[in-house]
Parts: C-alpha cells; sequence; structure tokens
C-alpha cells in the first residue's frame, strides 16, 4: 500500500536510522527508566574516576565490620579490633559511654566552694580538670582520678572515628573501610571493564565478521577455523592461558582477556549479516560505480549491520561486567590495591560464615540493579533499532 | 440456471491503522457480484484495494490493524461472511471458496512433502481415509498437469520449478471441489509460456468444475484472455465495471482507458506510451502517442560495445571432491551501437541477467571478450578497468534492493562522483546531483530524502539519475521497469527513451516482457538456456520469428481481448 505513505508531505530532510530509533526508545518508558539507572550509574563512574567521590575509600575509618546503621543503632560491643591509628589499643567501651564518675561531684564542690571568688569555671565541664581552685591556705580541691580520666577520655577521643561508624549506612569492611564508598569504586572498575572489554570484543568480531563474511573463500575458511579453535577450548582454561601469557595483574589485563575471548558471538552474527548484505543489489550497485572493497564493506554494507553491533556492544557489556565479577571472586581479577564488585565478593566469601553480610548484600545489590536495567536497555535498544523482529 | 449472483460485495469498507494517527482506507464502499460458473476479474495498480478486497471476502484481513466498517456486507448463499465465527468461516475456506497466491514457493510448507500437504486437506475437509486421500490427491496432480503424479507426490516444494508449485497450490485449492476460486495475483511471478499455460488450466477447470473465479491482476492484458467480466480499481474504489468486451472496446472511464493504452502495444511503436497524466488531467490526449517511432538499426551505426563469444560457468561443490559445473551463459557475441537499444529477451534461466552482470564485470566471465570502443574489458586489471567503469552503467529490476537504504539521495547521486573525480568540490556536485534529479523529474526536495520515503516508479529515477552522473556511454538496463506499475513502467520507459535520444547512450534492455522489449528496442536477442537463439532486427523478429523458441514465446503473450 503505496498509496498511504507517497500522500505524506514533503520535508526538506528526513530523519535517518538513528534519529528515529532514538525517537521509539523516547517514547518507551522502559526504555528511559532503565536509561536513567544506567545514566546514573555512568556518572557516579565518572564522578568516582575523576576523584570526585569515593576517593578515599582506602581510609580505614571505622571499626573493622562495623555494622551498617542503616538498620537502627549497632551494637559494637564484642568488636575487639580497631583501626590501626591506635595502635592496637584495645578499648572494650564505646564512645559516649565513658564517664568521669566523680566529675558531677566535683564541679559542684568547685561551685559551692569558689563561688565568687574566681572566674568560674563551667560548672558542667567533666573535663576541665586541669586547673584545681586554689581555696587558699594550702588547700585545693583536687580530682583524685583527674589524670587517669583525662588519659582514658583523650584514648577514646582519638578514635572519634570509630563514631563514625555510627554514620556509616551499609557498615565498613574487615579494616574499617565504608562498604558505600567501596561499592562506588567497585562500581567504577566493573563497569570501566564490562564497558572496555566489550568494546574490543566488539571491535575484534564486528571486524573478523566483515572481512570473513564479505569476502568468503578462503578468508572466510582460515578465520572460521580460527573461531572454531577458539570456541572449543573450555573458557576458563582459555582465560587462565591468556592471563599467564600477559603475565601481570591489572585492569588492563582483564579488559584484555575479556575482549579476546568473547568475540566469538559477535564474529558469527556480524559475518551471517556480511555474507546477507554482500550480494543484495544494492552492493552490486556500488559495484558498479567502482566503489572499493572497503568502501562497500564499511561506507555501504556497515550502517546497515551496526544496529547489530551495537546490540551486541550493549549484550555483552552487562555479560563481562558479569565475568568481571566472576574473575575477581576466583582471584584472577584486579589486584589486591583496586576494588571491584568481584573482589568485594571474594572477600565477603569468608565474612559470611562469621554473620558479616553487609559488604555482600551491598556489592550484589548495586550489580543487580545495573545489570538489569542494562538488560532492559538493550532490549529496549534493539526494539528501536529494529521494530520489525519486536 | 439459478440467476442470484454466487457472492455479492456490498458497501465494502476497509480500513487500516498505519500507526497512532494514522488511518488509511484500503476499501471506500466497493460493490460487485461474482455470477455463478463465471470469471470475474478485479485490476488495478499497486494499492488499488484488489488484494484487500480478496483478503476481506475470505476473512484472512490482518486483525490487529484493520478493521471493516458494520455497513459492508459479503453476501454468500444467503449469509454474510463478514459476520460469521472463526470456526464457520473455517469451515468455508478450502471446502467452498479457496485461495491461490502469487507466490507459491512461499505459500508451501517447505519442510512437507506436497503430498503430505495435500492429503491433509482431504483428510480435513472430506473426511478421507489416508488411503483414499493418497489417490486423491495423485488424480488431483494429474488434472492440475504435473507430469508423473505418482513420483512426484512425495517430492518437496523446492524440488519443483515455479509453474510445477504453482499446479501444486492449484491442486490444493481444488482438493475440495470449491464453488469459488479467488486467484491473488496466481501467474505475475512466472515466465509467459508457464503464464500461459496456468491461465488455460484454470479456466479449464473452471467450466469442468463449475465454478466461479475471481482473478486478481495487475495487467490488463491477463485479464483480457480470461475474464468474462472485469472490474478496474484504483485507490479503494471501482472506476469501471462491465464485461471483458466493454472494457476493452468501449472503456467510458480515462482511468481504464489510460490503463489499456499505458501498455506498449505490440502491433505498432508510438513515439511516446501514453501515461495515466494524460488521461486524468484535461483529457486531450496528446498527440505524440499516435506519431511512430522509427527504430532499427542502420549499418553505418558506430559500435560501441562488442561481446565475442561470452561463456559463464558456475562452479558449485558437491560432496568433497564432485563438481557441478552450470553453463549459464554459453557463446553470446552481439554488437551494440551508439544511441541504440539492443533487447535481450528470455525466461528465467535463460542467462540474460548474467550477460549483462558479466559484461560489467560484477561477475568475472570464464571466457570471452567484451571490447569496448576495441578495448577488451576483462583483460583488464581491477585498477586499469577503474576509469572505464563510469562508462558502463547498470540499473536494476528492484529499486527497493538496488539503493542503499542509509544513504540519502543526494549522497547516493554524489557518490559516484567523488569516486570518479568528477566535480571539482562537494557543492559543485550537489549543483550537478540537483540538476540530475530535476533531469529525471524528482522534485528538488528529495535530496535529502531515505530511498524508502518515494514510491518504486520514483526510486528507479533516483537509480537511472545516479547512472546519468556518471554520463556512461552504455546503460545496462536489467528487468529495470518489470517491478513497476503498468502507468509507471510508461512513464520510465519514456524517460529512458528521451535520455537516450539526449545523451546518445546505448542500452542494454534485458526484459522477460516482450511487449515493453519490442517497444523499446532497435534489435532483439532472444536467450534460452544460455544460448543466443535468435538475433533479428526488433520489428522483423515479431514479425517474422525464425526460431521454434522465439515463436513459442511471442505465442504465449498475452494479447488482451483481441485474442479472442
Amino acid at each position: 500500500m503505496n498509496a498511504a505513505s507517497n500522500a505524506s508531505p514533503v520535508y526538506q530532510a528526513s530523519p535517518g536510522l538513528w534519529t528515529l530509533a532514538w525517537r521509539r526508545l523516547i517514547a518507551d518508558r522502559v526504555a528511559m527508566v532503565s536509561m536513567a539507572v544506567v545514566g546514573a550509574f555512568l556518572l557516579l563512574t565518572l564522578a568516582s574516576g575523576t576523584g570526585l567521590i569515593a576517593e578515599n575509600w582506602n581510609d580505614e575509618i571505622a571499626v573493622g565490620y562495623a555494622p551498617p546503621s542503616i538498620f537502627g543503632k549497632p551494637d559494637i560491643s564484642g568488636r575487639t579490633k580497631m583501626s590501626k591509628h591506635d595502635d592496637g589499643a584495645a578499648v572494650n567501651a564505646y564512645p559516649g559511654t565513658v564517664k568521669d564518675p566523680l566529675a558531677e561531684d566535683i564541679a559542684e564542690l568547685k561551685a559551692t566552694l569558689g563561688g565568687g571568688t574566681s572566674a568560674s569555671p563551667s560548672a558542667n565541664t567533666a573535663l576541665d580538670t586541669k586547673d584545681d581552685i586554689d581555696l587558699g591556705d594550702g588547700l585545693k580541691v583536687v580530682d583524685p582520678i583527674g589524670p587517669e580520666m583525662a588519659e582514658i577520655l583523650a584514648t577514646t577521643r582519638m578514635s572519634t572515628e570509630q563514631s563514625r561508624a555510627e554514620s556509616l549506612l551499609f557498615g565498613a569492611d574487615k579494616w574499617g573501610h565504608d562498604v558505600i564508598k567501596k561499592v562506588i569504586k567497585g562500581s567504577e572498575t566493573s563497569i570501566f571493564v564490562g564497558f572496555a572489554a566489550a568494546l574490543v570484543a566488539t571491535l575484534i568480531g564486528t571486524l573478523l565478521g566483515a572481512v570473513s563474511g564479505y569476502y568468503g573463500g578462503w578468508i572466510d575458511d582460515l578465520l572460521n577455523w580460527f573461531y572454531s579453535i577458539f570456541t572449543a577450548i573450555p573458557y576458563l582454561l582459555l582465560i587462565l592461558a591468556i592471563a599467564a601469557v600477559l603475565n601481570q595483574k591489572g585492569v588492563m589485563t582483564i579488559v584484555l582477556i575479556l575482549g579476546l575471548t568473547g568475540w566469538t558471538g559477535i564474529y558469527r552474527l556480524v559475518r551471517a549479516e556480511y555474507i546477507k548484505h554482500s550480494t543484495r543489489e544494492y552492493v552490486q550497485a556500488a559495484d558498479a560505480i567502482g566503489a572499493s572493497n572497503a568502501r562497500r564493506m564499511f561506507v555501504h554494507i556497515f550502517p546497515n549491520v551496526s544496529h547489530i553491533s551495537l546490540v551486541q556492544l550493549s549484550v555483552h557489556t552487562v555479560g563481562f561486567i558479569k565475568s568481571e565479577v566472576i574473575l575477581s571472586f576466583l582471584g584472577f581479577g584486579v589486584p589486591v590495591d583496586k576494588v571491584s564488585w568481584g573482589s568485594m565478593l571474594g572477600e565477603a566469601q569468608n565474612e559470611l560464615i562469621l554473620g558479616y553480610w553487609w559488604q555482600l548484600a551491598a556489592a550484589t545489590i548495586a550489580m543487580a540493579i545495573l545489570v538489569t536495567a542494562f538488560s532492559m536497555f538493550t532490549d529496549a535498544l534493539r526494539d528501536a533499532l529494529d521494530p520489525k523482529i519486536k | 440456471m439459478n440467476s442470484t449472483p454466487l457472492l455479492s460485495v456490498r458497501d465494502l469498507r476497509v480500513n487500516f491503522r498505519m500507526d497512532k494517527h494514522t488511518n488509511f482506507e484500503a476499501l471506500k464502499g466497493v460493490s460487485f457480484d461474482i455470477p455463478r460458473e463465471q470469471t470475474v476479474a478485479l485490476v488495478g495498480e499497486s494499492g488499488s484495494g484488489k488484494s484487500v478486497s480478496s483478503l476481506a471476502i475470505m476473512g484472512l484481513l490482518p486483525k490487529e490493524n484493520a478493521t471493516v466498517d458494520p455497513r459492508s456486507q459479503v453476501l454468500y448463499g444467503g449469509r454474510d461472511l463478514l459476520r460469521l465465527s472463526g470456526d464457520e468461516m473455517r469451515q468455508l475456506r478450502g471446502k467452498e471458496i479457496s485461495m491461490i497466491f502469487q507466490d507459491p514457493m512461499s505459500s508451501l510448507n517447505p519442510v512437507l512433502s506436497i503430498g503430505n500437504q495435500l492429503n491433509e486437506i482431504l483428510m480435513l475437509h472430506m473426511g478421507l481415509s489416508a488411503r483414499q486421500a493418497q489417490e486423491r490427491s495423485i488424480a488431483l496432480l494429474e488434472e492440475v498437469g504435473l507430469p508423473e503424479p505418482s513420483r512426484r507426490i512425495n517430492r518437496y516444494p523446492f524440488e519443483l520449478s515455479g509453474g510445477q508449485q504453482q499446479r501444486v497450490m492449484i491442486a490444493m485449492a481444488m482438493a475440495c471441489e470449491p464453488k469459488l476460486l479467488i486467484a491473488d495475483e496466481p501467474t505475475t511471478a512466472l515466465d509467459v509460456t508457464i503464464q500461459k499455460q496456468i491461465i488455460e488450466l484454470v479456466d479449464a477447470l473452471r467450466r469442468k468444475h463449475g465454478m466461479a473465479v475471481l482473478w486478481i491482476s495487475h495487467d490488463l492484458a491477463v485479464v483480457g484472455e480470461i475474464a468474462d467480466r472485469v472490474i478496474v480499481m484504483r485507490h479503494g474504489e471501482i472506476r469501471e465495471e462491465g464485461t471483458t468486451r466493454q472494457i476493452f472496446e468501449s472503456a467510458k472511464d480515462r482511468y481504464t482507458q489510460a490503463l489499456i493504452q499505458c501498455r506498449p502495444p505490440l502491433d505498432h511503436r508510438p513515439l511516446r506510451l501514453a501515461v495515466i497524466d494524460d488521461f486524468m488531467a484535461d483529457g486531450t490526449i496528446m498527440d505524440s502517442s499516435k506519431e511512430e517511432a522509427v527504430r532499427g538499426l542502420s549499418p553505418n551505426d558506430e559500435i560501441v560495445l562488442e561481446v565475442k563469444g561470452l561463456n559463464k560457468e558456475f562452479v558449485s561443490r558437491e560432496g568433497l571432491f564432485g563438481k557441478r559445473v552450470l553453463r549459464a551463459v554459453k557463446d553470446v557475441s552481439f554488437t551494440l551501437p551508439r544511441g541504440k537499444t539492443v533487447g535481450l529477451v528470455g525466461e528465467s534461466g535463460s542467462g540474460k541477467t548474467t550477460v549483462g552482470l558479466t559484461i560489467m564485470r560484477l561477475h568475472e566471465a570464464s571466457s570471452g571478450e567484451v571490447l569496448f570502443m576495441g578495448q577488451d574489458l576483462l583483460k583488464m586489471s581491477k585498477k586499469e578497468q577503474m576509469p572505464f567503469k563510469r562508462r558502463i552503467q547498470i540499473i536494476f529490476q528492484n529499486p527497493y534492493a538496488s539503493l542503499n537504504p542509509r544513504f540519502v539521495v543526494g549522497d547516493i547521486l554524489m557518490e559516484p562522483m567523488r569516486i570518479h573525480g568528477i566535480g571539482a568540490n562537494d557543492a559543485e556536485r550537489e549543483k550537478l546531483a540537483r540538476q540530475l534529479l530535476e533531469r529525471v523529474g524528482m522534485p528538488a526536495t528529495s535530496f535529502g530524502k531515505y530511498p524508502h520515503e518515494f514510491s518504486g516508479g520514483q526510486r528507479q529515477r533516483v537509480a537511472v539519475a545516479r547512472a546519468l552522473s556518471m554520463k556512461p556511454d552504455v546503460l545496462i538496463c536489467d528487468e529495470s521497469v518489470s517491478a513497476l506499475d503498468v502507468s509507471v513502467q510508461a512513464q520510465v520507459l519514456n524517460m529512458l527513451q528521451d535520455l537516450q535520444e539526449e545523451f546518445q547512450m546505448s542500452y542494454i534492455f534485458i526484459s522477460h516482457d516482450l511487449a515493453v522489449v519490442k517497444y523499446i528496442s532497435d534489435e532483439v536477442i532472444v536467450m534460452n538456456q544460455g544460448e543466443v537463439v535468435e538475433i533479428a532486427d526488433s520489428d522483423e523478429i515479431y514479425r517474422n520469428p525464425q526460431h521454434a523458441y522465439t515463436k513459442k514465446l511471442l505465442g504465449s503473450i498475452p494479447r488482451g481481448w483481441h485474442a479472442h
């Protein structure tokens, strides 16, 4: 039925594929919500990457395993280990619970005896132990436990960081790191690894798929052979092998490992599309006007298959975020001075037996939200780019 | 005989919801009758609503976006088919009313043998046992003229030719001896010789079984061969209805007249084909359509292209060491003079398209020479050939496929200029591109639009403009007008003729449509199974064909009413 489209009014410039896809995406409520969530995560990553937030995640600001305060005032008794600023001094009390038992009496004494004679210090100041009031005739009001008390109070004051454990919404880890900051820093690593690795994999897969599908013949045979070998090796074994070859731990190593092993699915998809498109008439027409092979492959065919690469990029980002978690969990992941969701889960492995569940919960919740939102966004993206297969 | 019609369509209105805001009125109140034991033809161009009418009768309109007006009625045997439940309609479909479609390959299930598919219908609707069904199926296949039916019944659809597949479809439609057979463009995808056989088959079956046929087609000539009554539709309305004689001999409606005139006639050659606008605008048909054009070669013509002993073999691997060689083009030789047209006709599989692609080196030839102004294109390296590439251009059959859907028209036109360094800079190229658009009759606004926003005819104009941007000496038109509506076909043919005169281009015009080839060509080459069977002056070959195959081909051309 062409009649309907013929009747449409004439516009100067027409929206292209991407504009139309964007319009469909905006009209999709699920897409918008998931996009907002993913966007929030990206902003967080950016902020932490540039050092705006969570830069000092490595500071040990609380007692080890300070529980999350989000569920009410925590009971910290029994936690013996303090942060190392206190040289391991054992303090069984909690700030605010230490009280000078004589303070009130002494203050009262001072008030009644020294009233009017000298500038009376604040009666309520329990810490006001140094200036004993001289009553004349060698008589002094002396706080008998003053010096000891001052020492004790000073110790508790030194660990005011400890008091901040109360304000740690999600508690602290073994070393007293704030779990929220750790999750934020960890999402920076995980999201970067996910994106970068997906980019590497998509690039390799698309390029090889394009060459293979477009040229066919022995080039296709060779690449297919290469592909088959790659997919024949068990995934983890392959990852270990590459890790051994690269021989250094680091974020870029993980990116390379995941990127170099993850291109195979994209390769098959892109190759199939190129096989289909390379015999299409518009490509023949491009040949007829004298367009070179590279031009036909990338200027003519690529815009017609690029949506597949984009969707694959999105799918693989989710996949690689999960893969990174698994790798770090297994200990092949990020180095110790870095934190990722995977390394957090790895630590949580031992903590969970002791009942310290918050690190596990925080990392899992953050990952679950991002991965779900990203997957939904990927679906919406595919629908928007190819409304026919919906 | 019962004088009430078998089926009456009354005030049929169908609306399609395109998206949230736009509705498309596919049928705007259509009424017609199908008398018993007669053939009624619905004729119209794409978008006329002829197929929608048949789908509405069958109750096969897509439910999610089609709505039938409550006033509409389709009366059959005292019942209104539009009000029947899904179950009642299923009872009727196949048993009393059945349908055959344009593309038999996509209508048959590829993973079931044809026997399976036939037996299923017989067992379902007629309650036959498996054995009875098998016997009946063989009888049916015999009736529709499938050779060796008892052997072929176990074949799969892809093992049969297009014509044989359509015969199987007809057998399936006939299985329950329906009272009404709806045939939706059943011969459009077939070669002329097969088309003729199918038309004859359907007519014979109609007589034998006393059924009525609703024949849907875009081709008036085909309709003239088979129909008792003709209904001409346009834009969802009936323009004219009458007996076939009335329609062909004294059409009253201007659109009907235009449809008859737009087809290139076989007996003479007007300077310019009539187009629908001539008829619809003010009714004064341009005089030029009465003037005769002269076609034919003269010995002093300068030869632009010479093809010598061209061979093309396709080798397919079979098994581990086996090879199968298909000789698509066998020893083809011809010459192409400047400013003239050589027509290449043949049925599917004749190798005519391969000849065109091999000349352009879109396929590499197996052997032979293609001399362009004396230089052999086939022996050149890709680099040496580059300057020659722009001088031979091609326009493909399907304008929906030959334009890159991600390029706007401006880029489509400017790309070849960039590649071949035509025009000093992009600004100049844009100017040239806009001139080309104007030359092929496209509005200037189309520069920034994508191909999907245009109709088939407009897209083919863009494809022509792209070829023209390189100022070629030779233009290969590979079925370039075959996919277009008759009226649009006439416009594009007129334009091609004008351009040939203006730029002195030589055309190789490849088509299965003998009438079109006769009209536009100076010389005609008839191909069959990769071989040239006859080369002659175009008037001569139609007047006095020499080869048996040519005679058969010409005998199959539907000639409309006059042939009766």
